[in-house]
């Protein structure tokens, strides 16, 4: 892995004042301690650069970014030199880097959502699907143009896309609000219950045939029920193109990109098109968050997931901060899903199971929750090796060497190794892995919880106050005055 | 209490919990729908009747997966995700034996062993049923048990006790990862598709008259009110009456004292973890013979069910886990009298919410394991 965390955790211009929302929940943890009293040695060599406060954050953007180009780089590096070798055509090159862009933009972003709640608020959120489904079903009920019946299905307002994807990320936003309000002063693990039985809400209500078409003030609309919706809206993205005026523009670059692809390169250059902009997406995520979280209500928000009563006696209205934090999140979370399956065509409430919300969290976990940088790591180390990694590796496996029909039950795969013959038992894991790698995934994640549960980031996560605390007068720079405790100590209750 | 004490403690019921205020007029609107209802006849006594014996049967099989869940979450502070799983695991290894035991020399073993995967045996065919084939039923209710024993007690000592000193939150994404891994384990072995079991001619039941149209009980019913009774009606003696359920309440209310006292704070956990596993499974095997079919994410549809009981019954508190099951199981299924049937198990969601909300602390507050 090209992001080797020990790089950073070793290098004394680290702000690791605050400690990880992981490792302090684990209260009398021995590595957390001794990480506070190595940055306590540090703070000598640190008073030498003490008026570079400024040009330090530069550096550190400047570095954030270039670790996370080098885990993207070094992933697309991965997959095109394996496609490559083993002679994919440029088409489906492409293709493959298109949609490993587009699950790392997606990723990425909803990653960074969550580490909004749980790496800065400390807010267990696992009802992600719930407010995704909220966000991408308010847009396509929105947009989708009022219907004559036919294959097209159930009508919808028929206003604009970009209506619709203010109104799905404002609905998110509400339904943030809506549970927030009463559950935001429950425990951990009782929020975690409650936001996980709203998604499944969410989803039943947009399964029911209850709602499949009705009436609103003579508008008519309707989630589809368990059929769901066509997206029968105009393309998002010639949308978009047009409104900046750059079609022509682009109708050159898909010509250009004819010359390699002969047959109907558009498909291909759209796809790849709609990635990029994801990306550009993603990067606005980051510094919304990243300004967030700099600013004095990141700040707060750092200081409730560290100790939620000492922030209240600092006259902080705490319930507000977390549900101003929360709804944030939720818009985030709504937009992530807008982006996702906005360009998909069709929509159902299939898609937003509670599996997809756990594929978050994992994606935040390998990252290391509390930091953006760990986010958009961890959203692309998921998609390229966890999410697509396994289906890519037997396409690359079914290639070089082909195993044949698979049988049709693990039982028979299972007899044949009676007779010393373990092809048909590859032949099913092979056929399978879709179905294999979401045990991989559980494997991953019981494995970095028990080995390295502060994620790839290491304990690089972000300064809570505004003034380097590291940096005190000589006078009462000795080690038995008592630390300031930035952290707000290594317990979290 | 005079008339103004009375009146100033409504209205400072009103101004402080306006919402608890709404949810009590809400449930009692409910009722007086629901006796106007019977009363004109507009709801059928007897088919009330066949939607509460109904309830009954879910609430008994989630009671008594929910007796599991609430001991681990009350001994070892965590809520475990991957009971749900626990749940089907119970389920395929128990019906896989009944499957072997009923159908042995009509299908090849390894067809019955995968419970018929890809349809190369129906259950149907073996024509398996309380009534027809015995045998193969109490002994795949034995494995189910056992199986799930086994099943909780390498997980814990593969995932659960390296991090006995981590948080709660940490172990509940550890349950996570495990939830997965077992989950499509079973997938990758025995299929997704959703299988009947039981006998293709039916169930044997007994139908009763009950003034406006019959109620009917089948074989399986039977057979699950038995069987769920008589394993609470255990695990409660037990807990009552060994040093054991003694050594877990203390164990649940303060670990560290209970190990300086000398209790083997491990010993307990395996405990824990041997009379959870077996009544979960069991519970997973008697809910796929009620139903009649099994599918791997039986388990998983269970389990928010399962914590909405144990959390309504008050963690930790094993005739909470019951008293929780059967009110979640009969809000399940009474629901129906009021909203579609597509939204019976979000009123079920909806009852958790709320005891969340007002009295997080659950009904049987502060009896931990009893």
């Amino acid at each position: 892995m090209s992001a080797d965390p020990n790089t950073t955790a070793d290098d004394p211009n680290d702000p690791d004042t605050t400690t990880n929302a992981f490792a302090s929940d684990g209260g009398a943890n021995g590595s957390d301690a001794g990480g506070n009293r190595t940055s306590e040695n540090r703070t000598s060599e640190n008073r030498a650069n003490e008026n570079q406060a400024g040009d330090f954050l530069g550096r550190l953007f400047d570095r954030d970014i270039t670790v996370i180009l080098a885990v993207i780089g070094g992933i697309y590096f991965a997959y095109l030199i394996t496609g490559l070798a083993l002679g994919f055509e440029v088409r489906g090159l492409i293709n493959v880097i298109a949609r490993l862009t587009f699950l790392i933009g997606v990723f990425s972003m909803l990653a960074l959502a969550l580490n909004l709640h749980w790496g800065y608020t400390g807010l267990f959120n696992i009802g992600i699907a719930g407010f995704m489904a909220v966000g991408m079903y308010t847009m396509a009920m929105v947009s989708k143009p009022a219907s004559t019946g036919g294959a097209a299905g159930v009508s919808g307002l028929g206003l604009p896309i970009w209506v619709g994807v203010v109104a799905g990320v404002a609905v998110a936003a509400l339904l943030g609000l809506v549970v927030a309000l009463p559950a935001l002063r429950l425990r951990a693990d009782y929020l975690a219950i409650v936001t996980i039985a709203m998604s499944e809400i969410v989803r039943f209500i947009y399964m029911s045939g209850q709602f499949q078409e009705f009436t609103v003030f003579g508008a008519e609309l309707g989630t589809g029920g368990g059929s769901g919706l066509i997206l029968n809206y105009g393309d998002p993205l010639t949308e978009l193109l047009d409104f900046l005026a750059l079609a022509g523009p682009y109708g050159g670059l898909v010509d250009l990109v004819g010359t390699i692809i002969p047959s109907n390169p558009k498909p291909v250059v759209d796809q790849f098109a709609y990635s990029a902009l994801l990306m550009i997406a993603v990067a606005g995520f980051y510094w919304l968050l990243k300004r967030t979280g700099e600013s004095p209500f990141g700040r707060v928000l750092k200081a409730i997931r560290e100790d939620e009563d000492a922030t209240g006696s600092l006259g902080k209205n705490t319930d507000l901060f977390k549900i101003k934090s929360f709804m944030l999140g939720c818009a985030l979370m709504g937009l992530g899903g807008i982006l996702w399956y906005m360009g998909q065509g069709a929509l159902t409430p299939l898609s937003f199971k509670p599996k997809l919300t756990f594929f978050i969290w994992i994606a935040l976990i390998i990252g290391g929750a509390g930091s953006n940088t760990g986010s958009v790591i961890g959203g692309a180390v998921f998609a390229a090796v966890l999410f697509e990694g396994p289906l890519y590796f037997r396409n690359l496996v079914v290639r070089v060497f082909p195993v044949g029909n698979a049988p049709n039950t693990f039982g028979e795969a299972f007899a044949a190794l009676s007779t010393l013959d373990v092809v048909p038992l590859i032949a099913f894991t092979l056929d399978n892995m879709a179905t294999l790698r979401l045990v991989i995934m559980g494997v991953v994640l019981v494995w970095i919880i028990q080995n390295r549960p502060e994620g790839l980031m290491g304990h690089r996560t972000e300064v809570a106050s505004s003034i380097d605390l590291r940096r005190r007068p000589e006078s009462r720079g000795t080690e038995s005055t008592p630390r300031a405790a930035a952290d707000g100590g290594t317990r979290d209750e | 209490m005079g008339i103004a004490d009375t009146y100033s403690e409504g209205r400072r019921f009103v101004i402080d919990r306006p919402l608890a205020l709404v949810v009590g007029l809400f449930g009692v609107l409910l009722i007086v729908d629901f006796v106007g209802g019977l009363a004109t006849g507009r709801i059928a006594v007897s088919a009330v009747a066949t939607l509460v014996w109904d309830g009954l049967m879910q609430g008994l099989v989630v009671g008594l997966a929910g007796i599991g869940l609430s001991m681990t979450y009350s001994i070892l502070s965590f809520a475990n995700f991957a009971h749900g799983d626990y749940i089907t695991s119970g389920a395929f290894s128990g019906w896989a034996v009944t499957y072997l035991l009923a159908g042995l020399g009509r299908a090849d073993i390894g067809s019955l062993l995968l419970v018929g995967a890809g349809g190369s045996v129906f259950g149907g065919a073996l024509g398996i049923g309380a009534t027809q084939t015995p045998i193969a039923i109490v002994g795949g209710l034995v494995i189910a048990g056992l199986f799930t024993v086994v099943l909780a007690l390498a997980i814990d000592r593969l995932v659960y006790k390296p991090m006995r000193d981590q948080s709660g939150i940490s172990l509940l994404i550890a349950s996570v990862g495990v939830a997965f891994a077992l989950r499509y384990l079973i997938a990758f072995v025995f299929t997704t598709e959703n299988r009947g079991v039981t006998g293709a001619g039916g169930v044997p039941e007994i139908q009763g008259y009950l003034l406006d149209g019959f109620v009917a009980v089948s074989a399986h019913d039977a057979t699950l009110l038995v069987i769920a009774v008589g394993l609470m009606a255990g695990v409660h003696g037990l807990l009552q009456r060994t040093k054991l359920g003694t050594a877990m309440r203390a164990m649940a209310d303060n670990e560290d004292l209970a190990k300086v006292t000398g209790i083997p704070t491990e010993r307990v956990v395996n405990a824990t973890w041997v009379i959870g596993g077996a009544l979960t499974g069991i519970a997973g095997y008697m809910f796929v013979l009620w139903k009649g079919t099994l599918g791997f994410n039986d388990g998983w549809l269970l389990l928010l069910l399962v914590f909405a009981a144990v959390i309504l019954g008050g963690i930790g508190s094993v005739y909470g886990a019951i008293l929780g099951g059967l009110i979640i199981g009969l809000t399940n299924s009474l629901s129906v009298l009021w909203i579609p049937s597509d939204f019976a198990r979000a009123a079920a969601f909806l009852v958790m919410i709320l005891v969340l909300l007002f009295r997080p602390e659950g009904l049987f507050s502060g009896r931990s394991t009893a």
